[in-house]
């Protein structure tokens, strides 16, 4: 067994996944991370657990790992750009790590320091990340006290370059600074990942739904989000929801 | 005033004054005493002619002057990118060409870069010109409704009937290479789901050049008729500064005189080896961007004329890449029967190989696994950059897809383009924004 912060238990030192096409790491992540983080790990196939099992498919374990933190040099103008936040004083401790992964940088911010961190990354002009393409929610719910991760997209047009800032909350205490005042295209995109997370970014002009009606309980692109299934018409059956049915991971 | 509950009663009471509900010709029922002042809070959509799909506006009036505008969207949500967390990865294409119907390909073409990322792979060359030829024959397609509808909006009926008469030229071609008008699900991961069909190159080259004999009429149309340019010019004014804080791009962006454009900027898919321009215009205002969308359809001909050339070169390479773990293992042909599976196909997987019956199943039915991994991608789609963000835990589905799409975001601008104008130009300035609903609500 091998819990969410990579620790192997005694018992199957060793293990490896038993799909053998995933038997190293190397084989696993093409990238030029170093380092792999695991943060969760799957077990069985098809939806089957435990005794009665005379398939095998219930002993598969699969460890689903990340990219984990890369080390300078990052490459190209990644240090370039790494270098000038870290000339701003403080900013240093805004970035909890740097994952340069597939030709692309992500700079892990503090949420606290995530206001002062887009005014540098917007004003200054080395920096200069005057455009915010894309704001988007992601939910790790095993990935405990960090559940909630926003992926912030900055293109600078001035140098042609993008990066990725992520900042995560923990799902009791779903709280991000937003960054409309900084770059006011974050609006609608906050509120629709409000919407879809239940993110509460702090600051927000009117943080209302903006895709589902207002009245809608939950938070649909969660993971715990309750999917439906499906009745069928044939001794009480029901088609089960998608996220309960057979699967291969 | 009497309260009630009745939701088409001819007047409510609320805590922001009376609602008086009117559909249109029924204005004099109100009793004109009732009402103070000349402020009025009117909502408009979201089924409505002139709202560019199921829109809603809510203007707050004074007169005929906005005071305020706001856009209410989400009607059409219909939860794709969630729906592509329980499909495969090729399935998710399915799922992202119906966000942004009118420009289908791009949707397609961004997801499938970011794929194409997280793997590592690259599609054959050929693979890539197809992609080119799609993405701008849409473009022109795309512009084309732009022009239809934003013109219909205005009363400039000709114009509509002008735009659908030759869209549907572009999509008799993507019924033909693709099989289907709109939808098409073709550009994959790994490549494209066809071939180049036979006749192909011949159908391209005669419809090109009808459409370049057609596409002078709008400019004819509309360029220095007094009334369109009366309608158009000074409307939805929005400059460079405003783009760039709002997130506006494409056409809105470049009418602004900057020439953004990521063909140029952050090439893919060898755009960078196409003779086209970028065009730009000084003018940010509906009109500008009416010329702009103009300008930009002639550009993309000239790319589609240099595509259709190097696919005549090409005949016989592949359009998807050699790696049996990943490529779709068949290619669709038309039979006796109707279309299938190619028969030699069928008879290596049924008659030949069990380990080929067996790959058939497995990449059909559990897909390929993707390293685990995040990747950004985005493309110049006919509305601006459409970026598509996908998560991978290093499962045959997607963690997660999220899509930023252009009519989404160019949609805020809505406000800063009609607030203080006239209530006919909140119509003129959405058109020139020409959002997608299905973009905007995916």
């Amino acid at each position: 067994m091998v819990d969410a912060k990579g620790n192997k238990d005694e018992r199957d030192q060793g293990t490896k996944t038993q799909d053998g096409s995933h038997e190293t790491q190397a084989e696993l992540v093409k990238s030029d991370a170093v380092e792999l983080e695991i943060v969760e790990v799957r077990e069985g196939a098809f939806g089957i657990h435990g005794t009665g099992d005379t398939s095998g498919f219930g002993g598969l374990t699969r460890p689903v790992m990340m990219p984990g933190a890369s080390q300078r040099p990052y490459g190209g103008w990644f240090d370039e750009v790494a270098d000038q936040i870290a000339t701003i004083g403080e900013l240093d401790q805004a970035i909890e790590k740097v994952i340069v992964d597939r030709g692309e940088i992500t700079f892990f911010i503090r949420r606290h320091k995530l206001l002062e961190t887009v005014t540098h990354l917007r004003n200054d002009p080395v920096l200069r990340f005057e455009f915010c393409s894309s704001v988007s929610g992601v939910h790790f719910p095993h990935e405990t006290g960090r559940e909630l991760h926003v992926a912030y997209h900055l293109l600078s047009m001035t140098h042609n370059r993008r990066i990725r800032l992520e900042v995560v909350a923990p799902d009791d205490d779903p709280h991000i600074p937003s960054v409309v005042s900084i770059y006011p295209t974050a609006d609608w995109q906050e509120r629709e990942t409000w919407d879809m997370f239940g993110i509460i970014f702090d600051g927000h002009p009117a943080l209302a739904r903006i895709l589902m009606p207002d009245d809608w309980p939950g938070h649909p692109q969660r993971k715990d989000y309750p999917l439906g299934g499906i009745p069928v018409e044939y001794k009480g059956g029901t088609i089960a929801p998608p996220d309960q049915r057979r699967s291969y991971s | 005033m009497t309260a009630t509950t009745d939701p088409y009663a001819s007047t409510t009471d609320s805590a922001e004054g009376p609602v008086f509900t009117v559909t249109g010709q029924d204005w004099d029922t109100i009793d004109a005493s009732a009402v103070e002042g000349d402020h009025l809070v009117i909502n408009m959509g979201p089924q409505h002619p002139s709202t560019h799909g199921v829109l809603r506006l809510i203007l707050e009036i004074d007169g005929e002057t906005v005071r305020d505008a706001r856009a209410g969207v989400g009607y059409l949500h219909t939860g794709i990118e969630k729906n592509m967390e329980y499909r495969t990865w090729t399935q998710g294409v399915t799922f992202c060409t119906r966000m942004d119907y009118v420009a289908p390909f791009s949707n397609e073409a961004a997801y499938v870069m970011a794929v194409e990322k997280l793997l590592g792979i690259e599609a054959p060359e050929k693979a890539q010109v197809m992609r080119v030829l799609l993405l701008e024959l849409n473009r022109v397609s795309s512009h084309l409704v732009a022009l239809a509808t934003g013109g219909m909006e205005i009363g400039a009926l000709t114009v509509m009937t002008c735009g659908f008469r030759d869209r549907e030229l572009i999509l008799d071609l993507f019924e033909m290479i693709t099989g289907l008008r709109m939808n098409h699900a073709f550009i994959r991961p790994g490549g494209v789901a066809q071939d180049m069909p036979a006749g192909g190159i011949e159908k391209l080259r005669s419809t090109v050049r009808l459409l370049k004999k057609r596409l002078p009429e709008y400019a004819a149309l509309c360029n220095a008729n007094p009334i369109f340019k009366g309608r158009l010019k000074g409307v939805g004014h929005l400059d460079l500064s405003g783009c760039l804080a709002l997130g506006l791009t494409g056409p809105i962006l470049r009418a602004t005189g900057y020439d953004w454009d990521l063909r140029k900027k952050q090439p893919y898919w060898g755009y960078e080896t196409y003779d086209f321009d970028v065009v730009t215009r000084d003018e940010p205002d509906a009109y500008g961007r009416f010329r702009v969308r103009l300008d930009e359809m002639w550009e993309s001909i000239k790319i589609v004329e240099q595509a259709t050339e190097r696919l005549a070169a090409m005949e016989g390479q592949p359009v998807m890449v050699a790696d049996k773990k990943i490529a779709w293992p068949s290619q669709l042909s038309v039979g006796s029967d109707g279309q299938g599976n190619s028969a030699e196909h069928i008879k290596h997987i049924m008659g030949e190989s069990m380990e080929a019956l067996i790959h058939h199943f497995k990449i059909v039915t559990e897909g390929f696994r993707v390293p685990a991994g995040q990747a950004y991608a985005s493309v110049e789609a006919p509305r601006g950059e459409i970026g598509c963000h996908v998560v991978s835990d290093g499962g045959t589905r997607p963690y997660r897809a999220h899509f930023r799409d252009p009519s989404f975001v160019n949609l805020q601008g809505t406000s800063v383009m009609s607030e203080g104008g006239m209530l006919s130009d909140v119509i003129v300035a959405i058109a020139s924004i020409d959002p997608v609903m299905g973009g905007v609500d995916r």
